[in-house]
């Protein structure tokens, strides 16, 4: 009777299982099937599932609605700057914190941890006063500075540092290697699987970032890939659901082919701020 | 090389005087050389973070526009007054409080089910973790405008589902009581699987022998919940709460896409109404308030997990 129900629910979760995963993932098969569509099969009600003639007219379409070659220039000169900036920075940084004892270091430790938790949407107004005084709205930097300390990277690289026995140090000491250089061809290699996790959270969340592009640029040469596909929207007319959607392959795309290859890597990167 | 190194030190060691001056200078170095490390950073932290926050208080008491940011008028507490004698602030106010408190609460108890549920070590259930979680690496920008689609109430998927099942279409992002509901929705969607991760690596770290000690004990599976598991995730579920609140908070993305605030400003919330009063209205007094707000609310979430944590480190 038992092995009876068993056998029952499991087939039931089998269904169950399957009915959460599509919830989840239907939406981008619905985003790529639209994206070959044509106008009038998008506009048939019901719609239809597949698409009757598949149209990679659509990407075309989308790609030379704007300069999206400068925005995808953009995105990446601004999400690389800031993940070199965030290394050069945090390495030091998270070095003084982990190896040396000095006046204050709590202190600051905790300060660091207060940026931690503070959004950028809470002070983007005094942040572009500032730009604008520095005559720096509307430009790349805008994009890349603010973020330059990440405390976040910090606090990996840190803990990182913290757990390579004193002993590898001394050994390098011994040998007359400069504090600096022991920093960085000792300690940073070690930490090599921190920084590949630090990287793909950054890179993976600047790439994304919609908000502050919104708020530091208003012209194409400096925006980036987000705000060109938002603004595929506002083309005149009905909504080109089939062009909006293949633009936003563009986007979705190569983040989602990189989660199917390092997915532990991400989901680590991503889960690991509650530990 | 190294037998170089030790020459020299050998040549050090038999010159005292000049070894005292050396040490010196080497203290002065070592002393200052962590200040040094953490200097860029804490530049950084400086001048796009600790003075904002500073400057956007002393902002919040002048009359001022981004228009012409030379002058401005000194003009004490009216921004607060003004705001909140305004009635759209107030139905903003209480839209943020109904979008978090449904967001956080039904995300979380979601997830949570969920992470009991998936908290398994066949392959299947890490293909539905990924799955679950693949939406929050995603940028906002596609997945309002992917729900913009879903929801189309002509042509969208989710009324051809409707009307297939025998069901009334919705009217979604249309109408003034639908349209938060269709925002929180997709907040939920995004957000549930990062949430049921982080429930799931918790779960992981109970230890395992106090699980096998209530199974000796033939504790019934609900006991074992509510008087183990739950327990021994607090700290998980604490921190949840407040990286859930006050992201929150900070919406803006999906308004800004989706709905602009409407219709009828039944789904303007805090943050888009500082973008909309700082960028599009130039009335930087009244966004830099509205923005100090914004700035208490999330300072005392920090200061409650801050005490949370401190609270946990003495437990231990």
């Amino acid at each position: 009777m038992r092995q009876v129900g068993r056998t029952a629910w499991k087939s039931v979760e089998w269904v169950l299982l399957a009915a959460v995963g599509l919830v989840f993932l239907f939406p981008f098969l619905w985003m790529f099937l639209t994206a070959f569509k044509t106008m009038p099969e998008v506009y048939q009600f019901p719609p239809t599932w597949w698409p009757e003639s598949w149209q990679l007219q659509n990407f075309k379409i989308a790609w030379s609605s704007g300069p999206f070659l400068t925005y995808v220039l953009n995105s990446i000169v601004v999400a690389g700057g800031i993940l070199i900036l965030q290394f050069l920075v945090a390495v030091p940084a998270a070095y003084a914190f982990a190896r040396y004892r000095f006046a204050g270091r709590s202190w600051l430790f905790g300060l660091s941890l207060i940026a931690l938790m503070i959004p950028a949407q809470v002070i983007f107004l005094p942040v572009y006063v500032e730009m604008s005084h520095w005559g720096l709205v509307n430009t790349l930097w805008a994009l890349i500075l603010p973020f330059g300390a990440s405390a976040f990277g910090i606090f990996l690289l840190r803990q990182s540092f913290m757990q390579v026995p004193d002993e590898v140090i001394e050994a390098a000491r011994l040998d007359n290697a400069s504090e600096w250089k022991i920093m960085w061809t000792i300690m940073v290699p070690m930490a090599k699987p921190v920084l590949v996790t630090f990287g793909l959270f950054s890179f993976i969340y600047h790439w994304n970032d919609y908000f502050w592009p919104l708020i530091m640029t208003n012209s194409d040469s400096v925006r980036t890939l987000p705000i060109g596909i938002s603004m595929l929207k506002a083309a005149e007319g009905g909504k080109q659901w089939n062009v909006i959607m293949a633009g936003n392959m563009i986007l979705v795309l190569p983040i989602l082919v990189v989660f199917f290859f390092a997915q532990r890597h991400i989901i680590s990167a991503f889960v690991y701020q509650s530990k | 090389m190294r037998k170089a190194i030790v020459a020299d030190d050998i040549i050090h060691a038999g010159n005292p005087e000049r070894q005292r001056i050396t040490e010196c200078q080497l203290n002065v170095i070592e002393k200052l050389r962590p200040y040094l490390y953490i200097a860029p950073a804490m530049i950084f932290f400086s001048l796009f973070f600790f003075f904002p926050i500073a400057y956007v208080i002393y902002l919040s008491f002048f009359d001022w526009s981004l228009l012409n940011l030379d002058e401005m008028e000194f003009i004490g507490l009216e921004n607060f007054i003004a705001l909140f004698a305004e009635e759209d602030f107030r139905q903003v106010l209480g839209n943020t409080l109904l979008y978090t408190v449904s967001t956080v609460g039904l995300g979380i108890g979601l997830s949570f089910m969920l992470a009991l549920w998936l908290n398994r070590k066949a392959k299947v259930y890490g293909l539905i973790q990924a799955a679950v979680f693949s939406p929050h690496i995603v940028s906002l920008v596609s997945i309002a405008m992917l729900w913009m689609w879903l929801m189309d109430p002509q042509y969208g998927l989710l009324n051809a589902i409707l009307e297939w099942i025998g069901l009334p279409g919705y009217t979604w992002l249309a109408d003034t009581k639908s349209a938060m509901v269709s925002l929180i929705l997709v907040s939920i969607w995004k957000g549930v699987g990062y949430n049921t991760l982080v429930f799931i690596a918790g779960m992981q770290s109970i230890p395992r022998d106090i699980y096998e000690a209530a199974e000796l004990d033939r504790s019934p599976w609900w006991r074992t919940l509510t008087r183990l598991t739950i327990p021994m995730l607090s700290p998980t579920l604490f921190f949840l709460l407040v990286i859930n609140t006050v992201s929150s908070f900070q919406v803006f993305d999906t308004i800004y896409i989706m709905t602009q605030g409407g219709p009828v400003n039944s789904t303007n919330m805090l943050v888009f109404y500082i973008y909309e009063q700082g960028m599009d209205f130039y009335n930087g007094g009244v966004a830099s308030a509205a923005s100090v707000i914004l700035l208490v609310l999330v300072g005392l979430l920090t200061l409650l997990h801050f005490r949370l944590m401190e609270k946990r480190v003495h437990y231990r």
